[in-house]
């Protein structure tokens, strides 16, 4: 039947069956990341977002949710330009934080 | 953890509830969606609890459905609002009780605007006066009518024929509870438990033998959301957000959900059968949807009122199930009869979600 509308996918995420060892171990190189308040600022003022799809607020809860690689993937669309970390309210060192994601997420064998 | 200091915390999130002479008014969408919610609510209150609770027949919509789909301003709503609040004033009383969550969104925000726009509500007034000749007085008291069903919960568990428990095995029925959006989220203060703990209907729950559950994503949206709904390619949206609660709540095996507010008992009902049709998936048992009831309809049912009066059969998804779990007797030649055993029509079947 075509009722003119259809589902989009659930974005529920069960917390039980997700692991967080990743996101545990990011946390200890950069407890900065605690204190993110999910403002957006980073993603508002990001060059590479203008073109792509980078969010650092986006990567910091995927990370939360468990959500590794795709917050892996959009760390790498990263310029590193530095542009958040000028904006961040919370004075969190962003380029770093990213340049952390890559390194702890990139390399399983360094956990 | 030091109790006191968290029983200090819990008052702060209580919410005073009058204890008698209320000015009701209906809810336009609940009538038509619910027909039987209203009428058992006034029935219950006032001939088994013995509540005065007075209706004025000039009462009109709260315009919530207009203001929200931005086809009337601010103030054309306001002024509609403070028509009924004259209304009640004219009748006698000074709590007011609204059966409508939209409505109770629309009369709090109305009130606490014209709280720090004192000038806003020197306008309404004289439009008020303009148009109808009549004064405004503001509610003493504002509640939804599911705080009145809160407040009295003990006294109606005393009274039980029947207890949210299943009936052969004296398990505990899993209850999911669902609140409006505009119950608390927008004026914490204004609801039972405000909005991190809203307690209005997992109090009933608890009260009359369930089992509250807690899934994750207990708070989000039921995906009513009236401009999301009225227009058909939006629609997408309210279904994907009802899909998401249910795919949460699935593992929690649900017996039903409660609901205390127009939208949410009629989509979450409803869009199980758009997501069956479409995905094939039901979250019942044996092929069923889960029941979704108002609390009135559950107040009813513990009460022991025909589940036929309740108007349960307009529900898409079969309450039969629930109604066996819970050992209420009924008739299934029954159930598409109406008042004077009118017959009401049969529904189509639907392919994918079992209604019988
Ligand atoms: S450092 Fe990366 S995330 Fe931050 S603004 Fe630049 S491109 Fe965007
Ligand atoms: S700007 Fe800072 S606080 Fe705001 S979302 Fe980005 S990292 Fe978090």
């Amino acid at each position: 039947m075509n009722f003119g509308f259809s589902i989009s996918p659930s974005s529920h995420i069960m917390m039980d069956d997700v692991s967080r060892k990743r996101f545990d171990a990011l946390k200890k190189t950069e407890p900065d990341i605690a204190i993110c308040m999910s403002c957006g600022s980073c993603t508002a003022t990001c060059t590479a977002g203008a073109n792509a799809e980078v969010s650092l607020r986006r990567m910091i809860l995927m990370l939360q949710r468990g959500k590794d690689d795709e917050a892996l993937a959009m760390a790498s669309r990263c310029l590193l330009c530095g542009k958040c970390y000028l904006v961040c309210p919370r004075g969190i060192n962003t380029r770093h934080v990213l340049l952390s994601i890559s390194k702890c997420l990139g390399h399983d064998e360094d956990i | 953890m030091i109790i006191e200091g968290k029983q200090k915390i819990w008052a702060d999130y209580q919410k005073e509830i009058p204890d008698d002479h209320y000015f009701y008014v209906r809810s336009c969408i609940r009538q038509s969606f619910f027909p039987a919610s209203e009428v058992v609510f006034l029935d219950i209150t006032r001939n088994k609890l013995g509540k005065d609770f007075f209706e004025n027949p000039y009462h009109t919509t709260c315009g919530g459905i207009a203001y929200h789909s931005d086809a009337i301003p601010q103030e054309t709503a306001m002024t509609i609002i403070a028509r009924q609040f004259a209304l009640m004033h004219e009748s006698g009383y000074e709590n007011y009780v609204c059966s409508c969550i939209t409505s109770f969104g629309c009369y709090t925000e109305t009130l606490e605007t014209w709280r720090e726009f004192p000038e806003l509500e020197a306008k309404i007034r004289q439009f008020l006066w303009d148009s109808c000749r009549k004064e405004l007085v503001k509610p003493k008291y504002l509640a939804h009518a599911s705080d009145i069903i809160y407040k009295f919960r003990n006294e109606i568990a005393a009274k039980a024929m029947f207890r949210l428990v299943e009936a052969k095995t004296g398990r505990p029925l899993r209850v999911v509870e669902h609140i409006g959006c505009h119950y608390a989220k927008m004026f914490p203060s204004k609801g039972v438990g405000g909005a991190e703990y809203p307690y209005v209907l997992a109090g009933m729950i608890e009260a009359w033998g369930g089992e509250v559950i807690d899934y994750p994503e207990r708070r989000q949206c039921c995906g009513f959301g009236f401009r999301q709904y009225f227009v058909q390619a939006n629609r997408g949206y309210s279904l994907s957000n009802t899909y998401k609660k249910f795919e949460s709540m699935e593992p929690y095996k649900p017996d039903f959900i409660i609901t205390n507010c127009p939208g949410c008992p009629y989509f979450l009902d409803r869009w199980q059968y758009v997501v069956a049709e479409q995905t094939g998936k039901t979250y019942g048992e044996n092929g069923f949807g889960i029941p979704v009831l108002t609390y009135e309809e559950v107040a009813g049912l513990v009460f022991g009122y025909n589940p036929w009066d309740l108007g349960l059969q307009l529900h898409q998804v079969a309450v039969e199930p629930l109604l066996d779990k819970m050992g209420i007797p009924y008739d299934p030649a029954m159930k598409y009869k109406g008042v004077n055993g009118k017959e009401l029509g049969t529904p189509a079947a639907p392919q994918n979600i079992r209604f019988k």
